[in-house]
């Protein structure tokens, strides 16, 4: 009952800090968010699903105070992308190209959106579906006080990637955005995100890949060591459509990033990767990737590759899960989780999980937790390759899987640049 | 049932047929026996009652009791993947006792007859000039004395009825009786070490066990002695309604050896039973310690009415350095099994193995798996688990791999793999790794997959049936485990593992 009551007060006090927007298309998926929310409340530290990362600072009702970052190299410079700039949450225009004017595709604010619009059947429905078996109130939580974000239609081959830019600029910032995609039948895109994103962040993204669609998503979290970030990703992959997903973080005293996957119809691909490097010299790192794929039909394709490099006492955490419905044969599910910890304060904790109802299936995963193999260290300075270099060059071969995610050589030397930067000045 | 199976090509009427004629479970049987019950239900009186049955000090009364008020405080766990039925606990009979056992029979000679045929039945051996089928030597080949022998302790229902070469192993110091026999003959060592490796209160199961445990079997090993011959317990609930709570208590001193074996049964019966056994085992510095494990208890009939429900707390204590320990367990029976046996790594250098294999049919649940806790600096670990599903039943590997900040330069490796035979069926790996080192290396793999249809036509067109094909692919698939059992239990097992999957093919 305490508990109860506990969960109650914490929620309430989470919510009156908040300005929940009224009326507007998503009038409705609010209002029934809010009611799922009332009644799941936010999870505490004995909840199965956060055993290894505390909600707490997700579920305060202030975030913690967060400085604001250097001002970096623009990333995805060169690119010819779509420039869409989001400061402390809201929609910065002036900083932004043309919402309008792209062949294929059309983007409409969520602040802005006119009351009629397609993405009423979209926007929370992922959400809503993506609280089974699992909960997830934060998610809820996006929903029903997002104050802005993107609704992303796509008909056609888009040639210029989307780049949203998030930008920090208030140490108490605490932007929450919802950002709702919908690929029509045969349609592609290519969504990058980048930049600091606040105090605290909470992000939802919803997908929905029509039949024989693509969806390319590479994210760059960071840097803004202070910050506490939950993001999810919900996205649902129709008949031969693919979706392709790759986050780097760099830095971040407190990132979890959910992503739930139904690969719906047949021959459906979908790939999850994560290339984390944390440092906890500074207040901190702690990462968690918590992924639930879902096959519900034939033949499908799902592989989750995340590699977390740690040091100074930082802490990985990876939940990942198949699950197989029944009649979903010939699938092909593959989880691969390492983690190379640089000192011995480090650690990595991990639930690679597989549920299956079908027999014929191909499904496995891996997991490997360990330092720096000496033996090629050794090699590499036998070579007069120096120590520190040494141990850069062994870090981003570990990587190298989860970078090789990235389809488009151009994107993958960029997030490669990224890395190396990171090492560079995080050598010791 | 049969018509339900998705017919896939390769499949021929006579599997068909097979499938049809499921459900012949060989130890199915029942001894009919004149039984001494104690009141059906559970309540302090009971508690009592059973004290009092086996004549045992006060303070054995009171830790009971403490367990006992714990437990109504409890709850049973909800995160196995198990449907399971309302438990009534006040619908079970607590304790029962063979009438001829009121008095204790001196030596085996005194035990009544039917109880010896049901052994005998069973295959195990309790007259002590007997060696365990399907491994005596070949006349000449070995002299008499270096035949292998094994000792036993039969447990059937509540009590022991008798414990086999008693003196032989006395002559080697090791003490080896059943556990109530312990607790008024070594009181000392049973205050020790009950409930230091598993507390009365560790979990709901392991509570009610603390408070109602009837009988079982105690092993000490003094230091630096070789156990001179594998230890058994054989445990058969026959009486219907009864829940069998047995405790086992093992303590390998410093630098000692023994190899234990474990096998039960049931008879076949229409409602489901419940048995909630505690498995401590301690073990010091340069010790080592084997436990195998067969458990073929009814698993319900082919719509999964009936069967035991098998709730099970094993846990191995490593305390000194360089203590090692082998968890080897074929699951075949059982409607549910709930069993996590572990172990704590506590000395420097001391090595935990898990082998499993895990086969659920028909309408069986399982949901097992093992933890292994690196404490002590250079401690190793090995995880090999094989599920097998087939009919409608579902296969749970749970585990937890979990290295400390000191136990420092520690190795495991995890191996899971899954088969699954028919698409009604499902298999699922839940594994928890946490590692807080960086000197230690931690491995884990899981492979889920059907028979290999290659696998299968190869073997047919060598001219095996598809029964015989799958038994082989099936035998292949489990023999890492098969060849860590003692060979007492190896060639069991693998003819238990055929007979658990006959006609599951599809």
């Amino acid at each position: 009952m305490m508990a109860t009551l506990d969960k109650a007060t914490a929620l309430d006090a989470r919510l009156a800090r908040l300005s929940v927007p009224a009326g507007g298309f998503a009038a409705k998926a609010r209002r029934e968010a809010l009611e799922r929310l009332s009644a799941a409340g936010f999870p505490g530290r004995r909840d199965e699903y956060w055993r290894w990362t505390n909600p707490t600072a997700f579920a305060a009702p202030e975030p913690a105070r967060a400085e604001v970052p250097a001002a970096q190299p623009e990333m995805f410079d060169g690119f010819g992308r779509i420039r869409l700039v989001f400061t402390d949450g809201v929609f910065d225009a002036a900083a932004s190209d043309a919402l309008s004017g792209e062949e294929g595709i059309e983007i409409t604010r969520l602040a802005e959106a006119p009351d009629v619009n397609w993405a009423a059947s979209v926007y929370g429905t992922l959400e809503a579906a993506g609280q089974v078996p699992v909960l997830r109130p934060f998610a809820t939580l996006n929903t029903v006080a997002a104050t802005d974000g993107l609704l992303i239609r796509v008909t056609g081959r888009v040639k210029r990637p989307v780049n949203v830019i998030y930008r920090h600029k208030s140490e108490v910032s605490d932007p929450i955005l919802h950002h709702v995609i919908r690929l029509e039948p045969g349609a592609e895109m290519t969504l990058l995100e980048n930049g600091p994103s606040g105090a605290r962040f909470n992000k939802v993204i919803e997908v929905e890949v029509a039949e024989g669609a693509r969806f390319h998503h590479i994210r760059a979290q960071g840097p803004d060591h202070k910050r506490q970030a939950i993001t999810h990703i919900f996205a649902r992959i129709a008949e031969g459509a693919l979706f392709k997903s790759f986050t780097l973080t760099v830095n971040g005293r407190l990132t979890r990033n959910e992503c739930v996957l139904w690969l719906d119809g047949d021959n459906a691909v979908a790939h999850v990767a994560g290339a984390a490097l944390g440092d906890g010299a500074d207040g901190g790192f702690h990462h968690d990737d918590t992924v639930f794929v879902t096959h519900d039909a034939l033949n499908g394709e799902s592989r989750q590759v995340f590699k977390k490099v740690l040091k100074n006492a930082a802490v990985g955490v990876f939940q990942g899960k198949i699950l197989v419905k029944p009649g979903a044969q010939k699938t092909d599910g593959y989880q691969i989780s390492q983690s190379l910890l640089l000192d011995a304060a480090s650690q990595f904790l991990g639930k690679p999980e597989l549920e299956i109802y079908a027999d014929d299936v191909k499904c496995s995963h891996g997991s490997t937790t360990g330092a720096i193999d000496p033996t090629a260290l050794y090699y590499l300075r036998s070579r007069g390759v120096p120590l520190e270099e040494a141990k850069s060059l062994l870090v981003l071969s570990f990587l190298a899987d989860a970078i090789d995610e990235i389809e488009d050589p151009a994107l993958k030397d960029e997030i490669v640049a990224r890395l190396e930067a990171w090492l560079a000045t995080h050598r010791g | 049932m049969a018509e339900e199976l998705d017919i896939r090509e390769g499949v021929d009427r006579e599997t068909i047929e097979t499938v049809r004629n499921m459900g012949s479970y060989k130890y199915g049987w029942d001894t009919e026996i004149e039984m001494d019950l104690a009141p059906k239900g559970l309540n302090e009186d009971i508690v009592r009652l059973i004290s009092a049955k086996n004549h045992e000090p006060e303070w054995m009364l009171e830790w009971r009791l403490k367990a006992y008020q714990r437990w109504l405080t409890m709850t049973a766990p909800t995160w196995p993947l198990l449907k399971l039925p309302e438990i009534d606990f006040q619908d079970i009979y607590y304790y029962a006792r063979p009438k001829s056992m009121e008095t204790r029979p001196k030596s085996l000679d005194e035990v009544d007859p039917k109880l010896l045929a049901t052994y005998e039945k069973l295959g195990i051996p309790l007259k002590e000039q007997m060696l365990l089928a399907g491994v005596e030597t070949p006349e000449g080949e070995a002299p008499e004395g270096e035949r292998r022998q094994v000792a036993v302790d039969a447990v059937f229902d509540s009590v022991s009825v008798g414990t086999t070469f008693r003196e032989s192993l006395a002559k080697a110091g090791v003490i080896f009786c059943s556990i109530s026999e312990a607790i008024r003959e070594h009181p000392e060592l049973v205050k020790k070490y009950l409930g230091s490796v598993v507390p009365q209160t560790d979990n709901f199961y392991s509570a009610l066990n603390a408070a109602v445990f009837s009988d079982g079997s105690f092993v000490y090993v003094p230091p630096g002695v070789k156990c001179p011959m594998e230890l058994s317990t054989y445990f058969r609930i026959n009486a219907e309604n009864t829940g069998q709570f047995e405790r086992t208590l093992i303590v390998c001193d410093k630098g000692a050896y023994v190899s234990y074996l474990e096998g039960c049964t049931a008879p076949k019966r229409d409602t489901a039973q419940l048995h909630a056994a505690v498995v401590e085992i301690v073990i010091e510095e340069d010790a080592e310690v084997k436990y195998s494990t067969v458990q073929n208890w009814f698993p319900g009939d082919e719509d999964g009415k009936g069967g035991i429900y098998n709730f099970v707390t094993k846990r191995a204590d490593c305390r000194g350095d360089r203590a090692k320990v082998m968890w080897t367990q074929v699951e075949t029976g059982s409607a549910i099994t709930w069993k996590y046996p572990s172990c704590i790594l506590r000395g420097n250098e001391s090595q935990g193995e898990f082998y499993s294999i895990a086969i659920a049919n028909n309408m069986q649940q399982a949901d097992t798996g093992t933890k292994m806790i690196h404490l002590g600096k250079n401690t190793r670990s090995r995880i090999v688990s094989k599920g097998i599903s087939a009919g409608k039943a579902q296969n749970t590997y749970r585990g937890l791999v979990s290295i400390h900040p000191k136990a420092v330069d520690s190795r495991n490796y995890t191996q899971c793999d899954s088969l699954l035979i028919g698409d009604k069926c499902g298999a699922h790996t839940v594994p928890y790794i946490e590692v807080k080192n960086n000197s230690s290396r931690v491995e884990h793999e899981a492979t889920t997959s059907k028979v290999d249809d290659e696998q299968l036509f190869y073997c047919r067109s060598r001219g095996m049936d598809e029964e015989e094909a799958v038994a082989l692919v099936v035998n292949g698939f489990c023999r890492e485990v098969l060849q860590a059992l003692p060979m007492e239990f190896a060639m069991e097992a693998q003819s238990l593992v055929a007979i658990s999957l006959e006609g599951s093919v599809g």
